[in-house]
């Protein structure tokens, strides 16, 4: 199968309207050049699920500055002033997630699970409209499942069938958001021939990516 | 160092770093907690975790790398030893209490051992980010912050009314004036700072306490 595809092609598997995941902390192993793409194809109204909305120029920032956002859910926006502003005046739906919770339920909609218990946000505006479960006493929140359309992921390395190395702290959201995705796209640095990564070093395995762009160093 | 020459956060942060033991697994909020590791006696090395992904935060050594950030996105550092993960492991050893301490800012805290730091109705909302993972999970949750807003009113409050971060999960609250615990029997001022009296971190604090006759 080739997964082999360039910038150009990208937009030809978004639509108007998507729920995509994007990898990143603060703007950190978040594919950049992807954003761009949708920034370039004029994509709007689409659903964002990614840690934080980074910074005003960085990251997946620029999404919300441009407007092509009709929903986030996310940990943090504290970093881009506009996503702030833009939830005050009603313009963009802003979910907010404990970080910890943000990455379970991910987990839990890439791993076929209905949800996950966790006592994160027991006692805060966090449990409002949740199933709270007892378990041995203890109070726990159900939080339940999220899966994504397409999700854009970066990587430092990738072979050619899609098996992923990833760099530093630049690995965050990335790996968890391979499984939770019907398409799953990655910008990497560097393209090597398959049987060059060793097995031991890879990260996400190449069975759960769908496309590779390549765009050198950031 | 005296106390006489440090400013209030100074004062909070070296008082922060005695309550960390050898060997400690720590996370540090942004801002002041991020000033505790300058206070830490040399025979006492921590090894700190960083939200976004490691163990073994540390300074920049050299070039800065674009791919290592701390968890307030700013650049950072990896210390030999130190490993990388992703985001799930990263909140699975903050919940699962594998995180030893930490140290957080507060807006209010109070008699129960409720934090509010994470947002003010209709002007400032942030985001949780990982605040809300680490106080649930965390072995020992210590607030450090100032006695009172700038504006002088008090924080340490019989109730929060802020939306919560956490609901009873304080365990120390240091300022530049006293050291509280939260114990069985509710709140407790444990410890003056230098140069403080009773009767000043009273008129300071809205929430009832007891004291620790030790103290004196």
């Amino acid at each position: 199968m080739q997964k082999l595809m360039t910038m150009e092609e990208v937009p030809s598997i978004l639509n108007d309207g998507m729920t995509i995941m994007a990898g990143g902390f603060m703007g950190v192993g978040t594919p950049e050049k992807l954003v761009s793409a949708i920034l370039e194809a004029n994509l709007k109204d689409l659903t964002l699920i990614a840690n934080d909305t980074a910074f005003v120029e960085t990251g997946v920032g620029p999404l919300v500055v441009n407007r092509r956002l009709k929903k986030v859910i996310t940990s943090h926006i504290g970093t881009n002033p506009e996503t702030g502003r833009q939830m005050l005046s009603g313009e963009l739906e802003v979910e907010l997630v404990p970080q910890g919770t943000l990455a379970e339920r991910i987990r839990a909609g890439g791993s076929g699970l209905g949800g996950v218990l966790t006592p994160t946000g027991v006692g805060t505006v966090v449990e409002e409209g949740k199933e709270k479960i007892v378990v041995d006493g203890r109070e726990y929140l159900l939080e339940k499942p999220l899966r994504c359309e397409v999700a854009l992921l970066k990587a430092f390395k990738a072979d050619k069938a899609g098996n992923l190395v990833y760099h530093r702290s630049a690995r965050n959201f990335n790996p968890l958001m391979a499984l939770a995705a019907d398409t799953v796209i990655v910008q990497v640095e560097h393209l090597v021939e398959i049987g060059e990564i060793d097995p031991d070093e890879v990260m996400t395995p190449g069975i759960l990516v769908d496309k590779i762009v390549v765009a050198g160093g950031c | 160092m005296k106390a006489t020459l440090m400013n209030p956060k100074q004062i909070i942060a070296a008082r922060v770093a005695k309550e960390l033991k050898d060997g400690d697994v720590v996370n540090l909020g942004i801002g002041l907690p991020t000033m505790v590791p300058n206070y830490l006696p040399e025979d006492v090395s921590v090894i700190l975790q960083s939200e976004n992904g490691y163990v073994g935060l540390g300074p920049v050594e050299g070039e800065i790398d674009p791919d290592i950030v701390n968890a307030g996105g700013q650049p950072a550092g990896i210390i030999e030893g130190g490993a990388f993960f992703d985001s799930l492991f990263s909140f699975e050893l903050i919940r699962g209490g594998h995180v030893d301490v930490t140290v957080l800012g507060g807006l209010e805290v109070d008699a129960e051992g409720n934090l509010a730091n994470w947002m003010i109705p209709g002007k400032m909302v942030p985001g949780m980010g990982g605040a809300m993972d680490l106080v649930t999970g965390a072995k020992k949750v210590i607030v450090a912050m100032e006695h009172t807003a700038k504006n002088g009113a008090p924080k340490i409050l019989e109730q929060c009314r802020l939306p919560l971060t956490g609901k009873g999960v304080v365990d120390v609250i240091i300022t530049e004036l006293a050291v509280f615990r939260l114990t069985e029997e509710g709140l407790v001022l444990d410890e003056l700072q230098e140069g403080v009296s009773l009767e000043m971190v009273r008129e300071k604090t809205e929430a009832s306490f007891q004291v620790n006759e030790n103290i004196f």
